[in-house]
């Protein structure tokens, strides 16, 4: 909300500067957003009066001025203005004066070889109009050296953010009221004008929605002049930010903006009949005076005569019963709409205004009868007519709320001590009735009193929150406790891990194109947004590697050479009971050169399923994952390559992570140019550990060293190297510790089809070494365990 | 004798004329091998008398003595002066590179969260989660928005088509505060939490994104009021900022879910174009800077809730986590935060190492 000290000041008396005003309304709760200060941008600008003018000696379009600035010797001053003449009187800018149009600051210099001591100045220089043809002319009597500031009138704006809660506070008035209240000057009565009426016309207007429209008030002025309004009223409205319209409309802004209370006033000429609040009928329409076509339902209030809607309630007048330059019979209307019904119907055609803004959070149901006075007085001084009587219909609110209270709480919850009997006077100030036993009775325009709480927030606000100081908050004795859940701790720990690995943590958009998302959905239906900001941020993730494969993208396409990216965060899903289900999920993408090429190295090398298989299980081991114990299992989906893809389980069914390298055709969904290799690991899905302690077991080396003998196994080429370990494995579970293959070969040597695999095992004795006897008999369990699996050791 | 002086006095030059290993080891033979001819006199004091092996036995014992050493000393010059040449050959340029090992970096949204845990631990408070996707009793009614509330329409709200079970309307929460509903609701009273989240709001320009981050605070026990709500926010931003000069200013504010409401600003100073945080708004050189809002939680809150606000009473607020860490480690552009830009995440972003904790001070140093 904007206004003009000169506008405040016509209801707050006061002595304050701009700056002591400001201060106060910071701190009671009316932020002020800005203050323009024309005062403040004229500085240093003063009325002069030019005493000679005569021709440049070197320059043609040049006049040399000896000026009089009220104070001193007269200056001389080089101008190039047409109208520069001796005896006229001007606008001077002094050294130091910084022009507004442009910012440039004046300085005592040489034009041309004279000196000039400041500028005449236009008034586009000075930012107050168009015109720069030639320097500004006033009138002969100015008053010589006066800031031109206070001649012309300047007013300082102040612009503040109200909150929704405060709906007191969009009118000048209430503004004026809290700052009174505050200390910062006396509050005026509002002066009730008087006039004379004529009988008021019976029926002519009614409300038939005593819910949406609980109280309807209005009058009727005959034989009133629209025009231009006058200069006071106009220069109000536009320190509002307002453009003057005509006198009629204008009167009704000043109300609004200055009271707090919209109105509005229809051309009795295009009424038909009687006036009536009531609800719109289904797919009734009408023309709005933003020139807009709204169709209306039967949940919305409107104004209506005998044929059309005049008046989308509270909201905005129609076009059609506007007033106009030739309208002479008018009906003001003042009335009390139900604020959650307006807020619905403005929220539904989508249509704000200051009076649907005011209506939806609560005006004065006590403002009817003086709100409609005052218009009426200012219309008929300004645009004469004769009112009628009041027609009231129905009847606003009336019982106010009385809140028991109890001074002490301002202490217990706002933290500071404020006298009781202050406590009262700020109460009072603001309109609040405090009954001898702190039954305080509220005044009706206050909607945002519910209870005992608001009335400390207002002493506090008025008393000033400065004044409230730190109170250590009660601490457990000792150390702090931990407070971590396993969970917090699982994802803490497994973000440094990863980013120890090499890896850099990104965050990227919970939500994503819906092509992309539907790439990677389960079989379950995607959160599509209703409303998304854009097509590209519109389904929730159902994984983190569409985020992270779009990022990589974009590095390389910034010719990035690699893009090692991690990140934990949420994936989207159904509960079964519809809500949603967030599962906690690391995902990993690696683009580009794992290896850029190198002396040593020779060329630069892709990422391979082997990296994602490292850092699956590195971090799965991290996170407390029983990685020896997994099964590692294919069916990563579809968004990775078949082949090299794989999921460690633990047991057949529950999915720990996901690796592998990304598919060809999710590559290409994506625009992104492969090899590229992913891992997503689902957090959710590791068991937590279980009673786990800090004291571990005994360490107990064997007594005796290992020893190690090597196999070589001539193996069909489609059996996975893991089953034979696991077999090798199983051949002697009490002897053999490790089985670790070293060597796979195929090619020359190895018949067709098949493949050879080297392991390594690793044999651990007990109490006493093996015999040559024990050894030979493992060695053919080993055997044998791979010949279930078609191997065949080699010679 | 002389015999034994003459032949000891060649052995030696010969030891000492020796230009390898070899060389060497053929006069070892000579001398002291099995048949050299040291080892055969050594031998011929086994046939001889006590007498006479009384006189010849010293001389025989040291010109073995002095050949032995002789032979070591030069075994050992000889050896070190192959190294030496070996080591000659063996030179590598290192100037050349090594491989350097990719190094990781976590992103300054978790590294000042866990900067939020490890201080808020300290003071007692745990740290709390709930759904992104939420419903609107959570995130608007229960905070004393009701459907009408005109709060709710200025909180640009992302909505999906679908509605729960009761009808409630699902949206993306558009602050952490319903973590307090879910917290209360669950653990009841008394409670000191922080809740930090992605949070989201249809709005996007330069200082906003549709996702962010806040943290919201949360503290309700018998008789805590508007002192220690400054208090709690005074002495956590002196410990993110690690500095003792931070002020803060209350104004009274507005939010539906807390009465008195409350503005918090900090006061700052801009550096080089960079604000710092620090020192007293009203002071030369200094202004006020919005840093979140709070106040003391609304009585039907509480009963949304499930607590009897006649018992119990309490204070919330809410930041802005990538503001905060703008403003501590300097980024000015909010948008790169999501753009997983390697070298924003190199250039922002922590070492692992740099866990915060308040032993060590909870902030990273660059």
């Amino acid at each position: 909300m904007k206004f003009s000290l000169t506008w405040l000041k016509d209801y707050l008396e006061t002595t304050a500067t701009v700056t002591e005003i400001c201060d106060a309304l910071n701190a009671i709760g009316l932020e002020v957003e800005g203050v323009e200060d024309p005062a403040e941008k004229l500085a240093g600008f003063r009325i002069a009066h030019v005493l000679t003018a005569a021709r440049h000696p070197d320059a043609d379009k040049l006049q040399v001025l000896t000026v009089d600035t009220g104070d001193g010797a007269p200056l001389q001053v080089v101008c190039g203005a047409p109208n520069a003449r001796a005896g006229m009187k001007g606008v001077l800018g002094l050294p130091g004066a910084t022009v507004p149009a442009n910012g440039m600051v004046l300085r005592k210099s040489a034009i041309r070889g004279v000196e000039s001591n400041g500028m005449m100045c236009s008034t586009r220089e000075l930012e107050l109009g168009d015109d720069h043809d030639g320097i500004i002319e006033l009138p002969d009597d100015a008053p010589v050296g006066t800031a031109f500031a206070d001649y012309h009138g300047s007013d300082p704006v102040i612009e503040v953010a109200v909150t929704p809660n405060r709906p007191d506070c969009m009118g000048v008035y209430g503004i004026a009221r809290d700052l009174a209240a505050k200390g910062l000057g006396t509050l005026k009565p509002i002066a009730i004008p008087t006039f004379s009426t004529s009988r008021a016309i019976p029926g002519a207007i009614r409300t038939d929605d005593p819910e949406g429209c609980p109280a309807f008030y209005g009058r009727v002025i005959a034989g009133v002049k629209n025009g231009p309004s006058p200069d006071w009223l106009q220069a109000r409205l536009k320190s509002a930010g307002q453009r003057p319209i005509s006198l009629l409309v204008d009167l009704t802004n000043y109300l609004m903006l200055g009271y707090g209370r919209p109105a509005h006033v229809y051309d009795m000429a295009k009424l038909q009949g009687a006036v009536v609040a009531r609800r719109a009928k289904d797919g009734e329409q009408v023309l709005a005076l933003n020139e807009k076509t709204y169709t209306l339902d039967a949940e919305m209030v409107v104004i209506a005569d005998d044929v059309q809607v005049h008046d989308i309630a509270g909201i905005m007048g129609g076009e059609h019963s506007g007033v106009s330059e030739s309208t002479t019979d008018v009906l003001l209307e003042i009335a009390y709409f139900d604020p959650a019904r307006i807020g619905a119907t403005g929220r539904k055609l989508g249509l704000s205004s200051d009076a649907r803004t005011r209506f939806e959070r609560g005006v004065d149901p006590e403002f009817l009868d003086a709100g409609l006075d005052l218009l009426t007085g200012l219309i008929v001084e300004l645009a004469g007519g004769t009112p009628s009587e009041v027609m009231r219909a129905g009847s606003p609110p009336s019982d106010p709320k009385v809140v028991a209270f109890d001074p002490g709480l301002t202490l217990r919850l706002g933290g500071v001590e404020v006298p009781e009997g202050e406590q009262k006077r700020i109460l009072e100030s603001l309109g609040f009735a405090v009954g001898a036993d702190w039954q305080v009775t509220c005044p009706l325009r206050r909607h945002d009193i519910e209870g005992p709480a608001d009335l400390v927030e207002e002493v506090v606000r008025i008393h000033g929150l400065d004044k409230v100081e730190s109170v250590a908050l009660p601490r457990a004795e000792g150390v702090a406790r931990p407070t971590a859940t396993p969970q917090q701790k699982l994802e803490r720990g497994l973000r440094r891990a990863a980013a120890a690995s090499g890896l850099n943590e990104a965050v990227t958009w919970s939500f994503l194109p819906e092509w992309a998302a539907q790439h990677f959905a389960s079989d379950q239906p995607l959160w599509v947004l209703a409303n998304p900001i854009s097509e590209d941020l519109k389904a929730m993730r159902p994984s983190l590697l569409p985020g992270l494969l779009m990022a990589a993208k974009r590095n390389a396409d910034r010719g990035a050479a690699s893009s090692r990216l991690f990140e934990i965060g949420r994936r989207y899903f159904r509960s079964p009971d519809g809500l949603s289900d967030e599962k906690p999920t690391l995902g990993i993408v690696l683009a580009g050169e794992k290896t850029p090429r190198g002396w040593q190295q020779g060329k630069a090398k892709p990422f391979d399923a082997f990296d994602a298989k490292a850092l699956a299980l590195q971090l799965l081991e991290a996170a407390g994952a029983p990685v020896a114990n997994l099964m590692v299992m294919g069916e990563a989906g579809p968004q990775f390559h078949p082949r090299p893809s794989a999921t460690p389980r633990l047991g057949p069914k529950v999915v720990l992570a996901r690796f592998g390298m990304v598919h060809p055709a999710t590559l290409k969904a994506f625009d992104a140019d492969g090899p590229i290799a992913a891992v997503e690991l689902f957090l959710d899905a590791i068991p937590a550990k279980k009673g786990a302690a800090f004291a571990r077991p005994g360490f107990t080396p064997p007594a005796l060293q290992a020893v190690t003998r090597d196999f070589a196994f001539l193996v069909p080429a489609s059996l996975a190297a893991g089953d034979l370990v696991r077999a090798v494995q199983g051949a002697d579970k009490a002897s053999i510790t490790v089985v670790r293959v070293f060597d796979v070969f195929a090619g020359q040597g190895v018949p067709e089809g098949h493949k050879s695999v080297a392991v390594e095992v690793t044999l651990q004795p007990g109490d006493v070494s093996f015999k040559d006897a024990e050894l030979k008999a493992i060695a053919e369990k080993v055997v044998a365990a791979a010949a279930k699996l078609g191997g065949e050791l080699r010679g | 004798m002389t015999d034994i002086t003459s032949q000891t006095k060649a052995a030696l030059a010969a030891i000492a004329a020796a230009t390898s290993l070899d060389a060497l080891e053929a006069e070892r033979l000579e001398t002291l091998g099995k048949k050299g001819w040291v080892s055969l006199a050594l031998k011929t004091l086994g046939g001889m008398s006590p007498e006479e092996r009384t006189a010849a036995a010293p001389a025989i014992q040291s010109a073995r003595a002095s050949i032995a050493d002789a032979l070591d000393a030069k075994k050992g010059a000889l050896e070190a002066a192959a190294l030496e040449e070996q080591l000659a050959r063996e030179t590598v340029d290192l100037t050349l590179p090594a491989v350097a090992a990719p190094k990781g970096s976590v992103h300054p949204v978790s590294q000042v969260m866990d900067e939020l845990a490890e201080i808020f631990a300290d003071l007692g408070f745990a740290v709390a989660t709930g759904p992104e996707i939420e419903d609107d009793w959570h995130n608007f009614t229960a905070l004393n928005m009701d459907e009408t509330h005109p709060a709710r329409a200025m909180h640009d709200t992302f909505y999906f088509p679908d509605k729960t079970g009761e009808g409630r309307e699902i949206l993306l929460r558009t602050h952490t505060s319903p973590v307090q509903i879910r917290s209360m609701l669950a653990q009841g009273a008394p409670i000191r939490i922080i809740a930090p989240g992605r949070v989201y709001r249809s709005d996007s320009d330069a200082t906003h994104t549709p996702m962010f981050h806040q943290v919201e605070g949360l503290v309700i026990d018998k008789d805590i009021h508007l002192g220690h709500l400054k208090w709690t926010l005074e002495t956590f931003f002196k410990a993110f900022f690690e500095r003792e000069d931070i002020t803060l200013r209350l104004r009274p504010s507005y939010f539906p879910f807390t009465e008195p409401s409350v503005e918090v600003d900090v006061g700052y100073s801009t550096e080089g174009g960079r604000r710092v945080v620090g020192g007293h708004g009203d002071a030369p050189g200094h202004a006020w800077m919005e840093l979140g809002g709070s106040g003391m939680v609304n009585a039907r809150v509480l009963e949304f809730a499930g607590l009897d606000p006649a018992e119990w009473q309490g204070f919330a607020f809410g930041l802005g986590i990538d503001r905060i860490a703008m403003l501590k480690y300097g980024m000015n552009d909010l948008r790169a935060f999501f753009d997983g830009d390697p070298r924003w995440l190199a250039h922002y972003g922590f070492s692992p190492f740099d866990q915060p904790t308040l032993s060590a001070g909870v902030g990273a140093k660059a």
